[in-house]
């Protein structure tokens, strides 16, 4: 009954979607009001029957049904409850299910608060997202259906892929998805401004907060799933360029790129057609990632599905969203007039600058991505397109955004000084060539890519305090009127100096984890030492006990620093019983200056001796604490006043004047 | 200045950042674009010495050996042709004799010595290109993967 009621309401979201994507669209070009009207109820409706059919597909799999093929695929009665319920998105039908629910939750959350856009907008708004989610209803219902029955059903699952059970990626697919999907609100916003032929500074102000939130949920999906990685997988890494992770990376830095944009619209009505594009980029690179992991044309954990249907489907919903998309801005998109001029040296001419480098990069990856897919179609030559690519590539890009980056808070808008921003900051600009010497001295024959990224590192995030610390006026006035003005910065610029800096630590922590790694790989049997980087293991031997759906053989080390105990390390190798398929567990000690990593292999025979992997992995936790801080700085710059329900339209008024104001000062 | 030439001067900006992002592509290209071969592709194909390459096919029964030191030989084979590897360091959690594998490292006197090995991430997947592989030498039964994982 369950499955059937599931399914049931997942059809009925189809019909009330093609609704919301029909007569509010022919409404507000007619300005037929009841029409209009008619988007909120459906948005609202259809996020209704999302929640009953999301809700059933879980009940089913909490319960173990095994008449549900879903569940015998991705279920055992022994797994545990979190991840029975993790399970329901940790495979292609419930994932996608998981995709919608988002879709109509940020569609009902538009509808909701969305009371003060103008009724025919928010309506052309409501209607692209309501056509979004019809695309991926039928995809669902036609290829990818969450409650097909099996008979007979067999007696238990099949159990979920062991390395999906973890709690880090538990919420991780959750997590990415409100970011992959957050764009879509964007994306739809974009629609909607093209297809009325206007953008202002209200539309900014409203593009901002859901950008910023996309942007925010994507790094910390991207932040966790890197964290998994590195814990899991067992070899000491944390981003692989692996397609799929390239996947997620393409939205993000097309998404970051919106981000600035839309400040510069909002503040200063210029870019506008530009902003409109990047919208339809992010949204069209998070559905490109969809396709890339789903579809199967690449395949590693996350390809669950390698069903040609699928992915032909998937193919030609990107082809509609994003040709009809692209189309539309070629038509539309020279309308959008922008007020505001501006010089090259500028905060604006900066921002650009982000953006160039932004899209440029994403531009980079997702040729590398897709570079092995063509040449297999043209020519089926198999090449493989890894990390030596991407970093040859990539982190020269990145050099000369990291060092604008540093300064672009410090100019104005309109017409910079550059030459004061770099008076102001050439402590900081000393600063950093010391801890770039300094870093030469002690690691001399390392690569010397790791003296360049701490001192870009100490340059950025230094800059960023310095920039703070010239707004509240540290040091040139009493400390009570500094933290006065420290109060009062606005949320918004908080988000910028959190965002900036929580980057320049994860910086140093990307460098010294990339640069200065040291492992060893040896057999090790009980009493054995290896010194790594100057902390010397014991491996005190191994032991065998059970978990719930696994066998667990369980490493020991002591380690010792200078004959200082420093930890005990436990790194487990899981047999999981239902699918025949071990997992690495890592046993990781953190500290400021790194990781302790260990990892215990298999016995050599009966010989006592097992296979171990050892691993210094510096700094590697300021990469988690620097996307933590961008995580906050997004979270605290959502909550802006500015960006509060209602303000939109209060300030339209203020910033048409001023748009007025500004034409005869620009020509 | 005037408004178009200010436009210009983005454009210009933008073309030569472009054309440093292609220059840095096309460099990057010559040196770390990885091909991948069969074992019978990499017999018959002149190689140069130092390329790193990927070697794809199924590890074949009986041949994984331990070696001192936590160092494995394996042999890869596609059913036609058959190429010892060479690999230091823990295997893939899903390593296993008889199924499919891929391994990145370069050709030294007719020894693959890998630096990386990479399995499957579950038991009814095999790695497209191996697959491939092993339908070019006429071995491919679809039971190949699943008969192998017992």
């Amino acid at each position: 009954m369950t499955a059937e009621l599931g399914n049931f309401a997942l059809i009925l979201a189809l019909f009330v979607a093609l609704i919301q994507a029909s007569l509010p669209l022919i409404g507000a070009q007619r300005n037929h009001k009841p029409w209009i009207a008619l988007s909120k109820p459906t948005a609202y409706c259809q996020f209704a029957l999302v929640v009953i059919s999301f809700a059933c597909l879980t009940y089913l799999h909490v319960t173990s049904d095994f008449s549900v093929v879903n569940v015998v695929q991705n279920s055992h009665t022994d797994k545990p409850m979190l991840y029975k319920i993790s399970g329901v998105w940790g495979n292609h039908e419930g994932s996608l299910l998981l995709w919608v629910l988002i879709l109509s939750v940020y569609g009902a959350a538009v509808a909701l608060f969305g009371a003060n856009l103008p009724p025919a907008f928010r309506s052309r708004v409501l209607a692209v997202q309501a056509m979004i989610a019809s695309g991926f209803y039928l995809f669902m219902l036609l290829t990818s259906n969450p409650f097909e029955r099996i008979m007979p059903a067999p007696l238990n699952g099949r159990d979920l892929n062991p390395l999906l059970q973890d709690p880090g990626l538990a919420i991780h697919p959750p997590m990415l998805y409100l970011g992959y999907v957050g764009f879509s609100i964007a994306f739809s916003f974009a629609i909607a401004a093209l297809i009325e032929g206007r953008v202002d500074a209200a539309w900014a102000r409203w593009v901002r907060p859901w950008t910023l939130a996309a942007w925010m949920f994507l790094t910390g999906g991207i932040a966790l799933g890197s964290w998994w990685a590195y814990y899991e997988l067992g070899w000491g890494g944390w981003w692989f360029w692996d397609p799929v992770e390239n996947a997620s990376f393409m939205p993000w830095l097309a998404g970051t790129a919106l981000l600035h944009s839309a400040v510069v619209v909002e503040k200063r009505d210029t870019l506008k057609g530009w902003t409109v594009l990047l919208a339809i980029v992010a949204f069209s690179m998070s559905l490109l990632g969809t396709f890339l992991v789903r579809s199967g044309v690449i395949t590693s954990v996350h390809a669950f599905a390698t069903d040609p249907a699928r992915g032909v489907f998937i193919l030609a919903l990107l082809v509609v969203v994003i040709g009809g998309s692209l189309a539309l801005f070629a038509w539309r998109g020279p309308q959008l007039k922008s007020s505001g001029l501006f010089k090259p040296i500028s905060r604006e001419g900066a921002l650009l600058f982000n953006n160039l480098v932004m899209t440029i990069a994403a531009a980079v990856v997702l040729l590398g991505t897709l570079y092995p897919l063509f040449l297999d179609a043209i020519g089926g030559t198999k090449v493989s397109v890894g990390a030596p690519f991407f970093n040859a590539v990539f982190i020269p890009l990145m050099i000369p955004m990291i060092f604008a980056m540093a300064i672009g808070p410090y100019l104005h808008w309109k017409r910079g000084d550059l030459i004061a921003a770099l008076t102001r900051l050439r402590f900081i600009f000393m600063l950093s060539i010391v801890a770039g010497a300094a870093t030469w001295a002690v690691e001399s024959d390392g690569p010397f890519m790791g003296v360049i990224g701490i001192a870009l590192a100490v340059w950025l995030g230094g800059s960023t305090l310095a920039e703070l610390a010239g707004r509240i006026h540290l040091m040139r006035t009493n400390l009570a009127e500094s933290y006065r003005r420290l109060i009062r910065i606005p949320r918004a610029t908080w988000g910028m100096t959190l965002g900036h800096f929580g980057l320049a630590l994860a910086i140093a922590g990307m460098t010294g984890a990339g640069a200065w790694k040291s492992e060893s790989i040896q057999t090790m049997k009980q009493g054995d030492k290896v010194t790594v980087s100057g902390y010397e293991f014991t491996f005190d031997g191994a032991e065998q006990s059970k978990g719930p759906n696994y066998d667990i053989l369980t490493g020991k080390f002591t380690v010792h620093k200078d004959g200082d105990l420093v930890v005990k390390l436990l790194a487990e190798k899981r047999a999981y019983r239902v699918r025949n398929m071990p997992t690495t567990e890592a046993a990781i000690y953190t500290m400021l200056s790194g990781d302790l990593y260990a990892v215990i292999g298999d016995q050599e025979g009966n010989s006592g001796k097992f296979v171990t992997r050892l691993y210094f992995n510096p700094l590697v936790v300021w990469m988690w604490i620097g996307s933590i801080i961008m995580v906050l700085g997004g979270a605290i710059s959502v909550t802006d006043v500015r960006h509060r329900v209602g303000v939109p339209q209060r300030n339209r008024a203020l910033s048409h004047a001023k748009a007025v104001n500004s034409i005869p000062s620009g020509a | 200045m005037k408004r178009k030439h200010k436009r210009l001067t983005f454009v210009v900006i933008a073309l030569a950042f472009l054309g440093v992002a292609a220059t840095l592509i096309l460099n990057a290209y010559e040196d770390n674009i990885v091909f991948f071969y069969s074992p019978t592709e990499m017999i018959s194909k002149q190689l140069k010495p130092d390329q790193r390459l990927r070697l794809g096919g199924l590890v074949e029964d009986g041949s994984l050996k331990n070696l001192a030191d936590g160092e494995v030989t394996f042999r890869v084979t596609d059913m036609a042709n058959t190429i010892t590897v060479q690999f230091k360091g823990i295997l893939p959690d899903l390593f296993r004799e008889g199924q499919g594998v891929i391994a990145e490292g370069r050709l030294e006197n007719g020894t693959f010595v890998a630096g990386e090995v990479l399995a499957k991430h579950d038991e009814n997947y095999m790695p497209p290109e191996v697959a491939e592989a092993l339908k070019k030498s006429g071995n491919w039964t679809t039971g190949n993967a699943k008969e192998s994982a017992k």
